[in-house]
C-alpha cells in the first residue's frame, strides 16, 4: 500500500520549503524527500572540524524575498542585516562599501558610486517586481501573460526616457566597461566586477554582467546579511513553517526516480525502494538532475531533453571553510571590520584573468575570494576565542582537466591561502583545519548537477522567458504533474525562496483553472 | 563662397553613397575628404610596384543589392565576384574544409562527424532565420522605443508583429539568439572542435570579443546576412578590390552632380545658435551648408571635429563611452607567386580558398585573452585571402597580392602607443602562423605592409581603427546605436546627421547606413526619396 | 602523408557501372551526393515497366542507419508516432517522426530486423536528430547508407522474376514483410515494400555483390520484360500511389525557416500512422491538441477534370469570385494507368473533404502561347492506382 498526496516536493532547500509550506497553507497535503540528512539544501549549517561549523555552501543571505518571509510568517534572526563590502588593499588602503556610500576612494568615485548605485538600485527594484512572478509566456492569449507583458512594457517605460534608453543600454552591457565608465579607483572597480560575477562562468568583460550585478542587488536592496546560527537556521525555520503548514518532511530519503505512467506523473520511488503517490511532483533538484536522471529523457520531447542537455549549469565557485585558532593579521583593517565582507579583488582585471583559465577548465592560479568570518558575529561557529573563516573562491570549474584529483585539489587550495596570505600573512599559521568544496563536492554532497549555485549559468540566454530552458519557464515541465521550484528556474539562485513561491503559486493558479 | 545644399564628411562607402542619394534627390552636395584618395576602409591602394591592395576591407557581400540598383553601380564600373570556399588547417597536418557543392561540404564534415554533417543543415535553417528576421530592418531606420510619434510606434508594430509571426517556440529561440555567445550557439549544434573552430570566427571578426562573450552569436548574423546574387551568405571580390565599390558610387554620386573634394580634411563642423552652418577645413577654407553629414565615426566627429560647447553635455559625456575599439589588425601582402600549402591535397580547390589557421575553440579564445592583456595575439586568428586568384587585376601576371585580416591586434599596447620593433613583431606572428602551414611562404613575399589599429586610426581616421566604427554588442545596437536617442542618424545639433557605419545597421561595407541616413535627410528637408526600399522577404 | 581529399562532385553506387550501360539519354542529377538517372531510355517505357512487367530502380542513395540495442523498440516507440511494439521481427513499417510541436521531421520505412535490432530508412539525413533522441536509451546508432546498396524491384512480374533468380520463400512474404537468402555467400534481404503501390519487392545487400546481384535478376528477368529505370518513371508512379514525398508534399521540419511551414501527420492524412495509444511519443503533446482543436492544413488526392497536369497551380474553393486560394498542388501528373488526371494538394481546412469539390487553376502551354483553365477536381481518399495483386500472398503468376 503506497501512500497518497496532493504533492510530492522532491529536495528541502529553500525553494522546495518555500514551495511545499506555501502548498501546505493552501491546504495541500505534501511531501517532501530530503536525500541528505539535514534540510537546506545549499543552504545548510553544518560542522566541518571538531567544534567548528559553517554555512556549508551558501553563507550570505542576500535576498530572502519579503514575500516570502511576510507570508511564511518567518523572522529570522540575523546577526546582521547590512554588511559592508570591504576590497582589501596590499598596502592596507582598503575601500569600504556600504549601502550608497564607499569610503578610502576619491570624492569624485564616492559622488560618482552614489549616482552609480542609486540608479542600479531603481533598475534593480525594477528587476525585483518581475523576480516574484512567473515570467510571461510570449504569443500567448493568456490575460495573465498579457497583462504581465504589458505591465513589463509600462514599467519600463515609466523609467522615462533616459533612464529607459539607460536600461536598455545597460541591461546587455558587460561590467568592466560600465564601471571604467564611471570609477577610477581600481579595487572599487574589482570589487563591484566581483559582485556581479560570482558564482557564474563570466568575467567582469562578458556582456551580461550588468544583469548579473543588478540581480545581485535586486534581491534585498542590496543588502546583505548573516542569519544567526548560519544559513541552516533559515532553513530550519523554513522546514518548521512548512510543518505548521502540515508538510510532512522526510530526511534521509534520497529519490531514485520520478514515476512516469502513460504520459504523466504519477510519484516517485525512494532509492530504497518506497514508494508515494501524487499526480502532481516537484522537483526542487536542478533541471538537468530532474529530467535526465529522475525522469527519464525518453519521457519528455526531444528537442526539449536536448534543451535541457545543452543547459549551462557548470559550476565555478568552490567554497573555503578554514578552523583558525585565532583572527588573522590584516593590515590596516579594524578589529570590527572581521564583521564584515571582505573581497580580494584588486582590480577589474585582476577578476578578468582570474576567469581566464576556467574557460579553459584550469582553475584561477589567482583567484578571486569573498571572505567572512561568522564566528566574529555568532560564537556559536567556533569554540571560544577560535574562528572559522568561510570563503567563496573563484575561478575552480567544474570541468577542470584531468578533474578534481587531490593534486589539483591542492594545488587550487594553495592557491586560495597564497592569495589570503598576501592580505593576512599569518593565515597559514592559524589554521588548525580546513575544508575545500570544489564544485564536483558541491555536486557530489548536495546533489546539484555540476554543482552551481544557480543550477544553471544565469546570463540572458537563460534568463526570463527562457529560464531554464524555453518551453518550460512557468514551473511547469512538458509532462503532465511535473513541476519544477528550484534555483534553476526563474528567477535563479541566492537563498530567496522565489522560485519555490513562484512555484507553488503557478500550481495553484493551474489548478484552480482546471 | 559658395553655400552648398549639404556636406558630406568623408569619402568612404557610406558617405559616398549618402552624398549619392542626396544628390539624386536634386540637392547641391559637397563630398569633402582628408586623403588625396578617396573609399575610406573600401580602397585599393597601389603601394608597391604594380600591386594594388585592398589594404582595409577586402571582401564584398553585405553591400545592400537594392542600393547597387539604385545607384545603378553596374554602369559605374562596378563588378562583384562570387568566390567560395574555406579552409581551417589544423596542428595535426590535417585541415577542415568547406566547399561550395552542398554534397562535398557534406563529405568533409562527415569525415569528422557524421552528426556534425546532419546538423548543418538545422544550423542553417535556424541561422536563416534569425537572418530573414533582421535583414528586414536593415534598409529601415531603427525605432525609439521611448518615443510615441507614429512612425515609431508603427515600426516597433511592424518588428513586434515579425517577431510574433515566427510563433511562440522561435520567439524564445530569437531570445536566446541575440544574447548568446557563439561558441555556445555552435555547441547546441556540433561536436566537432575543428567544425566550431572554422565557424566561429565569423562570430568575432571585428569586435573586441571572443567567442564565448554573450552576444557573439549576433555577430555571426552581421558577417551571414550579406548576399551575392542571392545568394545569402556568399562573399564576393569587387573587380580591382574594394576601392571598385567607393569608386562606382562616387561616380554615380557625380553623375548626379555632386562634388568631391579631397585633401580637403575637416577641421571642424561650423554651428551657430545651435544649428550647422558649414565646415571649417584643415587647409582653412571654409564651406557652407545648411546640412552636414558626417560619415565619421562618433568619436571623431564629435570629440575631434566638434566643440564641446556646442554638444549637449550629456551628450559629449556618451560618446566618450562609446565603445569603438581597436582590435583587428591587417597584413597586405605582395607575392611572387602562389605559396602552396602541402597540407591540401594537390589539385584540390581548397588552394583557392578563404584560409584559416586556428583549429580550436581554446585557440580562438586564448587569441582574445591576449587582447585582454593589451598586446596582439601571439596565436593570431586569420582570415586570409588571394584576390588575385579571381581577379587579374590587381598585380602582375602570375603574382600576386594576399590579404591577412587577424585578430587580434589591439590599438595600443598596453595603454601606449605601437613601437615599430612591435609591429615588426605582430607582423612576424602573422607570418609565421602562415608559415607553419607553407613553407615557401615567406620567401615569396615581396612587400607587407602591416597594419595596426593605430595605423588605420592615422591613415582612414576611424578611431581606433575598429572596422565597424563602434562594437556590435546590444548596448550599440539597434535603438541604440550609436547612442539611445540619437539612433535615428540626427545628430544633436539642427542639420547635423550621422551616416557613418557607426549608426543602425553598422559597419561591413553594407552602405546601409549611409543610404539610411539620406532617407532621414531628404524627409527633414521635405525632398521627394530617393532611397531605395528594402526588397522585402517572402 | 598526403591527406586525401573526400570525393569531389558526385559519388557513384554499386549499381552504377550497370546503369550506365543501359543508359542512352545521359540524363542524370544528383541524389544525396550519388549519380542517379532520371530516365535510362525513356520514361514512358520505364513507366509501363512498372505497371506491366518488371522495373528496376537503385535506391542505394537513400539514408540507413541501424538501431540496436537492449532499448531499440523503446526508443523507435518515442521517435515515430506509432506503435512499434507492434511490428514483429520480420516485418517492416511505414513511419514518420515528429519534432517537439508535432511537425513532420521526415518519413521512411523501419525493418524489423531481429529481436532488438531495426534498420531505418529514409529520404532525408537525421544522426543528429536521431542521436538526441537516443539521450537516455541504451541504443546504438549506426550510419550504414554506404553499407548497403538496394535495388527496388517492382511490378506485376516482379515475383517471377525474383522466383525464377532461386530466392525461396517468396509465396509466404506478405506486403511489408522480409526475408534473408543468401546470395553468393552474401545475406540478401528481401522485403515486400516499394514506392509504387504495385507488387514488388526492395533488395538489400552488400555493395561488393551489387554487381552480381545486378546480372542475375536480369539474367532471371530476361523472359518477364525487366527494365531498369529511372526517378521519372517512379516519380509517377508515387503519385499513383498516393504517397508524399520529402520537400514536395512536406518540408522537413527541422530544415524549415519560415513559420507554418511545416506539417503535421494529421495534415498529411497519416492520422492512422499516429497512436495516442502507446507510451510516449515525440510531439504527442502537440499532435493531442492539434487532434482536440483542428488542424491547419489538410493533404488531398485530387481527381481534376480534363487531361492538363495541374503542376504548380493554385487550388480555389470556386470557380469565380475567389477571394484567394485555399491552397496549391504539391505533386501532379497525367496517370497513363488509370487515365485521370491526378495530383496531391494541400489545402486549408475545412476545405478538402473526401468527396467535396474545389478548383484548380492549371497554366499549360502550347506552342509557344500559355493558356489558363479553371478545373473541376474532386477530393479522393483512395490511392489512385492501388490493384488487388499488390496484396496478393501469394502472388500470381501476372
Amino acid at each position: 500500500m503506497t501512500e497518497r498526496y496532493d504533492a510530492i516536493v522532491v529536495g528541502a532547500g529553500h525553494n522546495g520549503l518555500v514551495c511545499s509550506a506555501l502548498l501546505g497553507k493552501a491546504g495541500k497535503n505534501v511531501l517532501v524527500l530530503e536525500a541528505n540528512e539535514q534540510v537546506g539544501g545549499a543552504a545548510v549549517t553544518r560542522e566541518f572540524a571538531d567544534g567548528y561549523s559553517v554555512s556549508a555552501c551558501a553563507h550570505l543571505l542576500y535576498q530572502l524575498q519579503p514575500e516570502v518571509r511576510k507570508e511564511l510568517e518567518l523572522a529570522p534572526t540575523l546577526s546582521c542585516e547590512d554588511m559592508a563590502t570591504i576590497a582589501l588593499a596590499e598596502n592596507g588602503k582598503h575601500v569600504r562599501l556600504a549601502g550608497v556610500s564607499v569610503d578610502g576612494v576619491s570624492d569624485e568615485d564616492a559622488a560618482s558610486y552614489r549616482r552609480f548605485r542609486k540608479r542600479m538600485t531603481g533598475f534593480a527594484n525594477l528587476l525585483r517586481k518581475y523576480l516574484v512572478k512567473a515570467p510571461p509566456r510570449l504569443g500567448t492569449r493568456d490575460m495573465k501573460d498579457l497583462i504581465t507583458l504589458g505591465q513589463l512594457g509600462f514599467d519600463i517605460r515609466r523609467l522615462g526616457k533616459n533612464e529607459m534608453r539607460e536600461f536598455l543600454r545597460l541591461i546587455g552591457m558587460n561590467i568592466h566597461d560600465e564601471l571604467n565608465e564611471r570609477f577610477a579607483n581600481p579595487l572599487m572597480k574589482g570589487a563591484i566586477s566581483l559582485d556581479a560575477v560570482l558564482g557564474s562562468h563570466l568575467g567582469p568583460r562578458s556582456p551580461n554582467t550588468v544583469m548579473t550585478y543588478l540581480y545581485r542587488l535586486a534581491g534585498n536592496a542590496g543588502r546583505v546579511g548573516m542569519p544567526e546560527g548560519g544559513m541552516g537556521s533559515v532553513c530550519n525555520e523554513l522546514a518548521h513553517a512548512a510543518r505548521v503548514a502540515g508538510a510532512t518532511i522526510r530526511t534521509h530519503m534520497p529519490v531514485k526516480r520520478i514515476i512516469v505512467e502513460n504520459g504523466r506523473v504519477t510519484g516517485v520511488e525512494t532509492v530504497e525502494g518506497e514508494r508515494f503517490d501524487s499526480y502532481t511532483v516537484i522537483s526542487s533538484a536542478d533541471p538537468k538532475r530532474t529530467v535526465m536522471e529522475l525522469v527519464g529523457a525518453r519521457h519528455v520531447e526531444t528537442g526539449f531533453a536536448r534543451r535541457i542537455h545543452h543547459l549551462r549549469s557548470q559550476g565555478n565557485a568552490a567554497k573555503l571553510h578554514l578552523a583558525l585558532d585565532g583572527l588573522p593579521m590584516i593590515e590596516g583593517l579594524p578589529k570590527k571590520d572581521f564583521a564584515e565582507r571582505l573581497v580580494i579583488a584588486p582590480d577589474e582585471h585582476y577578476v578578468e584573468r582570474a576567469f581566464n583559465p576556467a574557460k579553459y577548465g584550469e582553475s584561477s592560479p589567482n583567484p578571486v575570494v569573498e571572505m567572512t568570518f561568522p564566528s566574529f558575529r555568532d560564537e556559536s561557529f567556533a569554540p571560544t576565542g577560535k574562528h572559522v573563516l568561510s570563503a567563496v573562491v573563484q575561478y575552480a570549474p567544474y570541468a577542470l582537466k584531468g578533474g578534481w584529483n587531490d593534486e589539483a585539489r591542492d594545488t587550487f587550495y594553495k592557491a586560495v591561502i597564497r592569495t589570503i596570505a598576501k592580505y593576512a600573512p599569518d593565515i597559514e599559521q592559524r589554521i588548525t583545519a580546513s575544508e575545500l568544496l570544489t564544485p564536483a563536492d558541491i555536486e557530489r554532497e548536495f546533489h546539484i548537477t555540476g554543482g552551481h549555485w544557480h543550477h544553471g549559468e544565469l546570463t540572458l540566454d537563460q534568463f526570463l522567458f527562457v529560464r531554464p530552458v524555453s518551453g518550460a519557464a512557468q514551473y511547469r515541465m512538458p509532462l503532465d504533474g511535473l513541476y519544477l521550484c528550484g534555483a534553476g528556474t526563474h528567477p535563479g539562485g541566492g537563498v530567496s525562496g522565489a522560485a519555490g513561491r513562484n512555484a507553488a503559486r503557478a500550481i495553484l493558479r493551474r489548478e484552480k483553472a482546471a | 563662397m559658395k553655400t552648398y545644399d549639404a556636406i558630406v564628411v568623408g569619402a568612404g562607402h557610406n558617405g559616398l553613397t549618402n552624398a549619392a542619394f542626396l544628390a539624386k534627390a536634386g540637392l547641391d552636395v559637397v563630398c569633402v575628404e582628408k586623403n588625396d584618395y578617396i573609399g575610406g576602409a573600401a580602397v585599393s591602394r597601389n603601394l608597391y610596384k604594380d600591386w594594388w591592395y585592398s589594404n582595409c576591407s577586402y571582401v564584398c557581400s553585405l553591400l545592400r543589392p537594392e542600393i547597387y540598383r539604385a545607384l545603378e553601380l553596374h554602369k559605374h564600373g562596378l563588378q562583384v565576384t562570387p568566390y567560395g570556399g574555406s579552409v581551417t588547417f589544423m596542428q595535426n597536418g590535417d585541415y577542415f574544409g568547406s566547399y561550395h557543392d552542398e554534397e562535398v561540404a557534406y563529405r568533409e564534415m562527415a569525415r569528422f562527424s557524421r552528426h556534425d554533417a546532419d546538423a548543418y543543415k538545422t544550423y542553417s535553417a535556424d541561422t536563416m532565420r534569425q537572418c530573414r528576421f533582421i535583414r528586414d530592418f536593415l534598409l529601415s531606420t531603427a525605432p525609439d522605443p521611448t518615443s510615441f510619434k507614429p512612425r515609431d510606434i508603427k515600426e516597433l508594430i511592424r518588428i513586434g508583429g515579425k517577431f510574433l509571426a515566427m510563433g511562440e517556440d522561435r520567439m524564445y529561440d530569437t531570445i536566446r539568439f541575440w544574447t548568446m555567445s557563439v561558441a555556445e550557439y555552435l555547441d547546441e549544434y556540433f561536436e566537432t572542435d575543428v567544425i566550431k573552430a572554422a565557424f566561429s570566427g565569423s562570430g568575432i571578426i571585428g569586435t573586441a570579443l571572443g567567442i564565448h562573450s554573450p552576444g557573439t552569436a549576433y555577430v555571426l548574423l552581421h558577417h551571414y546576412m550579406g548576399d551575392v546574387d542571392g545568394n545569402v551568405g556568399s562573399w564576393g571580390f569587387a573587380r580591382g578590390g574594394m576601392g571598385a565599390v567607393s569608386n562606382s558610387i562616387a561616380s554615380a554620386f557625380q553623375a548626379a552632380g555632386g562634388e568631391l573634394r579631397t585633401e580637403a580634411g575637416v577641421g571642424q563642423i561650423t554651428v551657430k545658435n545651435g544649428k550647422v552652418t558649414g565646415v571649417a577645413l584643415q587647409n582653412g577654407d571654409e564651406i557652407s551648408a545648411p546640412v552636414v553629414v558626417s560619415a565619421m565615426d562618433v568619436k571623431r566627429t564629435f570629440l575631434t571635429c566638434m566643440d564641446k560647447n556646442d554638444l549637449p553635455a550629456s551628450f559629449h559625456n556618451r560618446v566618450e563611452n562609446f565603445k569603438i575599439r581597436g582590435s583587428s589588425g591587417k597584413v597586405n601582402i605582395a607575392l611572387d607567386g602562389l605559396p602552396t600549402f602541402p597540407a591540401l591535397p594537390e589539385g584540390s580547390s581548397l588552394h583557392h580558398s578563404d584560409m584559416h589557421f586556428i583549429d580550436s575553440m581554446e585557440r580562438m579564445e586564448r587569441a582574445y585573452d591576449d587582447w585582454k592583456d593589451g598586446t596582439w595575439s601571439k596565436d593570431p586568428y586569420i582570415d586570409m585571402v588571394i584576390p588575385t586568384l579571381s581577379d587579374p587585376t590587381m598585380a602582375p601576371p602570375g603574382k600576386h597580392f594576399m590579404s591577412c585580416f587577424v585578430q587580434y591586434c589591439p590599438y595600443q599596447i598596453d595603454g601606449r602607443a605601437w613601437t615599430s620593433e612591435e609591429k615588426d613583431a605582430f607582423g612576424n606572428a602573422v607570418i609565421d602562423q602562415i608559415s607553419n602551414y607553407s613553407p615557401d611562404f615567406r620567401d615569396l613575399i615581396l612587400h607587407a605592409e602591416i597594419r595596426t589599429p593605430q595605423d588605420i586610426e592615422a591613415e582612414i581616421g576611424i578611431t581606433e581603427g575598429n572596422i565597424f566604427h563602434g562594437e556590435l554588442t546590444m548596448d550599440q545596437l539597434l535603438f541604440n546605436r550609436p547612442l539611445p536617442g540619437y539612433a535615428q542618424y540626427r545628430g544633436p545639433v539642427g542639420g547635423l546627421y550621422m551616416c557613418g557605419s557607426s549608426t543602425h545597421p553598422g559597419g561591413g561595407v553594407m552602405a546601409a547606413p549611409g543610404a539610411n541616413a539620406a532617407r532621414e535627410i531628404l524627409a527633414d528637408l521635405k525632398r521627394p526619396n530617393t532611397v531605395p526600399e528594402n526588397f522585402g522577404d517572402d | 602523408m598526403k591527406n586525401q581529399p573526400v570525393h569531389q562532385g558526385r559519388l557513384k553506387t554499386p549499381f552504377y557501372s550497370r546503369l550506365s550501360q543501359l543508359d542512352t539519354v545521359n540524363e542524370w542529377h544528383e541524389w544525396k551526393g550519388y549519380s542517379s538517372a532520371n530516365a535510362l531510355y525513356c520514361e514512358d517505357m520505364e513507366y509501363f515497366a512498372i505497371r506491366n512487367a518488371t522495373a528496376v530502380f537503385d535506391l542505394t542513395p537513400m539514408t540507413k542507419y541501424r538501431i540496436a540495442g537492449p532499448d531499440a523498440l523503446d526508443y523507435l516507440n518515442r521517435l515515430v508516432t506509432r506503435d512499434m511494439a507492434k511490428i514483429r521481427p520480420g516485418r517492416v513499417a511505414y513511419a514518420v517522426w515528429c519534432d517537439d510541436q508535432g511537425q513532420v521531421i521526415d518519413d521512411g520505412t523501419i525493418f524489423h530486423l531481429r529481436e532488438g535490432e531495426y534498420r531505418l530508412c529514409s529520404q532525408e539525413r537525421h544522426f543528429a536528430w536521431l542521436q538526441a533522441a537516443a539521450i537516455g536509451f541504451d541504443v546504438t546508432l549506426t550510419h550504414e547508407t554506404e553499407d548497403v546498396a538496394a535495388l527496388a524491384v517492382q511490378g506485376p512480374t516482379s515475383f517471377s522474376v525474383l522466383n525464377t533468380m532461386g530466392i525461396e520463400g517468396l509465396e509466404e512474404l506478405k506486403p511489408f514483410g522480409l526475408t534473408h537468402c543468401e546470395f553468393e555467400g552474401s545475406d540478401l534481404m528481401v522485403s515486400r515494400t516499394g514506392f509504387t503501390a504495385d507488387l514488388g519487392y526492395e533488395l538489400w545487400i552488400d555493395p561488393d555483390k551489387a554487381e552480381a546481384l545486378w546480372d542475375a535478376l536480369f539474367e532471371a528477368g530476361k523472359l518477364f520484360g525487366i527494365r531498369a529505370i529511372g526517378t521519372d518513371a517512379l516519380e509517377l508512379a508515387r503519385i499513383e500511389a498516393g504517397f508524399l514525398a520529402a520537400h514536395m508534399e512536406f518540408l522537413p521540419a527541422d530544415e524549415t525557416v519560415r513559420t507554418g511551414r511545416s506539417r503535421s501527420p494529421l495534415e498529411l492524412g497519416l492520422d492512422w500512422l499516429v497512436d495516442f495509444k502507446k507510451p510516449n511519443f515525440n510531439g504527442r503533446r502537440a499532435l493531442a491538441e492539434e487532434k482536440r482543436n483542428g488542424s491547419t492544413w489538410r493533404l488531398v488526392k485530387l481527381d481534376i477534370e480534363g487531361n492538363k497536369p495541374a503542376h504548380h497551380s493554385y487550388i480555389f474553393g470556386k470557380e469565380k469570385g475567389n477571394k484567394g486560394e485555399i491552397g496549391f498542388i504539391t505533386s501532379a501528373a497525367w496517370s497513363p494507368v488509370c487515365k485521370q488526371n491526378i495530383a496531391l494538394g494541400t489545402v486549408r481546412t475545412p476545405y478538402g473533404k473526401p468527396g467535396s469539390s474545389v478548383w484548380v487553376e492549371i497554366y499549360y502551354q502550347r506552342e509557344m502561347h500559355w493558356n489558363r483553365k479553371m478545373a473541376q477536381a474532386t477530393v479522393v481518399d483512395k490511392p489512385f492506382w492501388f490493384p488487388p495483386r499488390r496484396g496478393a500472398t501469394p502472388p500470381g503468376p501476372y
